[in-house]
């Protein structure tokens, strides 16, 4: 009971949280249960009148949606300490709590703080009373290992929500080992047929945050692809009621037409070193996989055959694509290897999979796999080895990966609308995310954005 | 019944030959419209009333009034995952295929659509192999190559906004957009 209260009370905090203004909100459907029990104590603001800007929400929000982490609400605190000598221990530890994030804002010069914080492993701080020794040069010295990080910027009140999510990645390293994936983007497309331009690329953080309009059109967009440095997307354009693939950087707004072939231009995908990009063309008369090398525009050819060949993924190595293809009559995925050009079927599990993405750890891809008339996402191992379906949703599609390959987010149908939904790479945390209007489809996962 | 099938006959008989009857009596071979004044003064002084039939159509005829009534349907519908004409759009595509032979110098785009089932880049390929099914059986039928260009849409721009089976019905087809 205490365990969904909590819950209902998170989830009410993060859509009416002030900074819950973004037009991609997030509806957690499963997997709150799971998930590790940690404090992100409201950070003490140490200057007069109200605080310039909320921390301690994003990062709990962050390390929510994370899928790993539960956050209780303030509310349920025991104390608010600011640093770790306030910290009574006991008091967290007869909670659950494993692990509290405390910190301080300062005012350092006009518009300018000083952020401080400390991940603190409550448990160790328990064992040790907040006092654990070591020896050095001979002498016991306070060691305070029960503290994980401890850190200090200074940064403008514009800035505070990202340095916000970089106390999450900071979190999330230290309480699990692996990168964070908070300061990255998502780019997608939305479709709002009451418009007179119904068809928007978009790209929001990752939260949904800082929403920006990158193009506009009156024709469909499709598949935006993001390069390996962050600054530029890849997709097709059908503005000039032909498909076309384009190269947009996102912060100039500089646009190239890349291809313009006869027929399909679909698909880009940068290869991992940012200079080529594998593409679908059915110039030579049916859809095929290129790669072009970007700075002479050369095209190679990867696969010829005459069943449909399409959506390329590249495996984190660049040496190899994975694939869709109907060359075994129904479309199942392959892989090629782009020195040898030898091909192997990855699946063979459904009755269709399609859409593969590899996993940045390149031991793993995700998938949409089709069984009994249902789309759902799934991941496999690479290259080989037992399929699990991720998602109980409809019509699920398009699955793009956090850089860190912790999260996957897809596009699926909701009340016969087109909406993203995240699932954990593990499947037990998933969530919605609702738009207030339109359809929001092919999500794209940015690279690391630091 | 015999008798019924001649009394029949005898209605449909009777009124030519009286309109043969009386054109006979014109030196003319041209057909109604041109009789000069003269003679139409001289029936009125003779005290007889002339009137003329619609002329049957000739069979071409008839095909291009039905070709134009069918040019109007400008959509073909597939099976899931099925790019194959069913044999019901033989007629209407007969019809297009005439009009752009006749006229080599209007161009068709065939646009090629599917249902929102399947991924998107999938979907795309499927519609064009739909748009090039359409684009094949126009080739065969005699049109130039010169005149026929595809886009595939996928799943992008669906007739109808649901996720049934009726929707996904409509939505699976190919459009020739002149």
């Amino acid at each position: 009971m205490m365990k969904k209260l909590v819950i209902l009370f998170l989830s009410l905090s993060v859509l009416t949280s002030p900074l819950a203004r973004g037009a991609l909100e997030i509806v957690i459907t499963e997997g709150i249960d799971t998930a590790r029990p940690i404090a992100v104590v409201p950070f003490r603001w140490k200057g007069v009148g109200p605080a310039p800007g909320d921390i301690s929400n994003v990062v709990a929000a962050d390390l929510m949606r994370s899928g790993k982490f539960n956050p209780i609400p303030a509310a349920a605190m025991p104390q608010m300490p600011s640093t770790s000598g306030e910290v009574d221990y006991a008091a967290w530890a007869g909670m659950g709590v494993e692990a509290i994030v405390v910190g301080t804002v300062e005012e350092y010069s006009v518009d300018r703080y000083t952020i401080k914080f400390e991940v603190i492993d409550v448990l160790r701080g328990q064992i040790t009373g907040g006092g654990s020794q070591m020896l050095r040069d001979g002498e016991l010295v306070a060691s305070n290992d029960h503290i994980l990080d401890a850190r200090s910027s200074v940064v403008t009140s514009s800035q505070f929500r990202q340095y916000s999510h970089r106390i999450s990645d900071v979190v999330y390293e230290e309480l699990t080992g692996e990168p964070g994936a908070f300061m990255t983007r998502i780019a997608y497309v939305t479709v709002n047929y009451n418009d007179e331009k119904p068809y928007q690329l978009m790209v929001a953080d990752y939260d949904g945050y800082g929403e920006r309009v990158l193009l506009r059109s009156n024709q469909p967009l499709m598949s935006p692809s993001w390069s390996p440095d962050g600054n530029k997307l890849a997709y097709v354009s059908f503005e000039n009621k032909t498909a076309e693939i384009f190269v947009q950087d996102i912060y100039t707004t500089r646009r190239d037409k890349v291809t313009s072939f006869p027929g399909i231009n679909g698909n880009p995908v940068w290869s991992p070193d940012g200079k080529r990009l594998a593409m679908v063309l059915s110039k030579d008369g049916n859809p095929e996989l290129y790669i072009m090398t970007l700075a002479n525009q050369q095209l190679q050819r990867v696969t010829n055959n005459r069943a449909i060949d399409t959506e390329p993924s590249w495996t984190p190595d660049g040496k190899s694509l994975i694939f869709t293809s109907e060359r075994g009559g129904r479309p199942q995925l392959y892989s090629v290897n782009l020195q040898s050009g030898s091909v192997r079927r990855l699946t063979f599990e459904g009755e269709q999979n399609l859409g593969g993405t590899v996993m940045p750890s390149g031991d793993q891809f995700v998938l949409v796999n089709r069984t009994r008339g249902n789309y759902h996402i799934a991941k496999q191992d690479y290259p080989s080895g037992a399929m699990q379906v991720l998602t109980q949703t409809s019509l699920d599609e398009s699955p793009s990966l956090a850089p860190n390959g912790s999260m996957i987010i897809y596009s699926t149908t909701h009340n016969g609308k087109q909406v993203l939904a995240l699932v954990s790479v593990d499947g037990r945390f998933k969530a919605r995310l609702p738009a207030r209007e339109g359809e929001v489809k092919s999500p794209s996962w940015s690279p690391y954005l630091r | 019944m015999n008798l019924n099938k001649f009394l029949k006959g005898l209605a449909i008989a009777l009124p030519i030959v009286t309109l043969a009857a009386c054109s006979s009596n014109q030196q003319t071979d041209s057909g109604t419209g041109t009789q000069d004044t003269n003679q139409q003064e001289q029936q009125q002084d003779s005290g007889v009333d002339v009137g003329a039939a619609d002329r049957a159509m000739s069979p071409e005829e008839q095909r291009q009034e039905k070709y134009d009534e069918l040019r109007k349907e400008h959509m073909i519908y597939f099976a899931f995952d099925e790019s194959r004409i069913a044999s019901e759009y033989a007629e209407l595509l007969a019809a297009h295929a005439d009009y752009l032979v006749k006229n080599p110098s209007v161009d068709v785009v065939i646009e090629g659509h599917a249902d929102e089932r399947g991924t998107p880049e999938y979907n795309i390929a499927l519609g064009e192999r739909r748009a090039k099914a359409v684009t094949e059986y126009l080739r065969n039928l005699g049109v130039s190559s010169s005149q026929l260009s595809t886009v595939s849409y996928g799943e992008e721009k669906p007739l109808v906004r649901a996720s049934n089976e009726s929707a996904y019905a409509k939505n699976r087809r190919a459009v020739l957009v002149y």
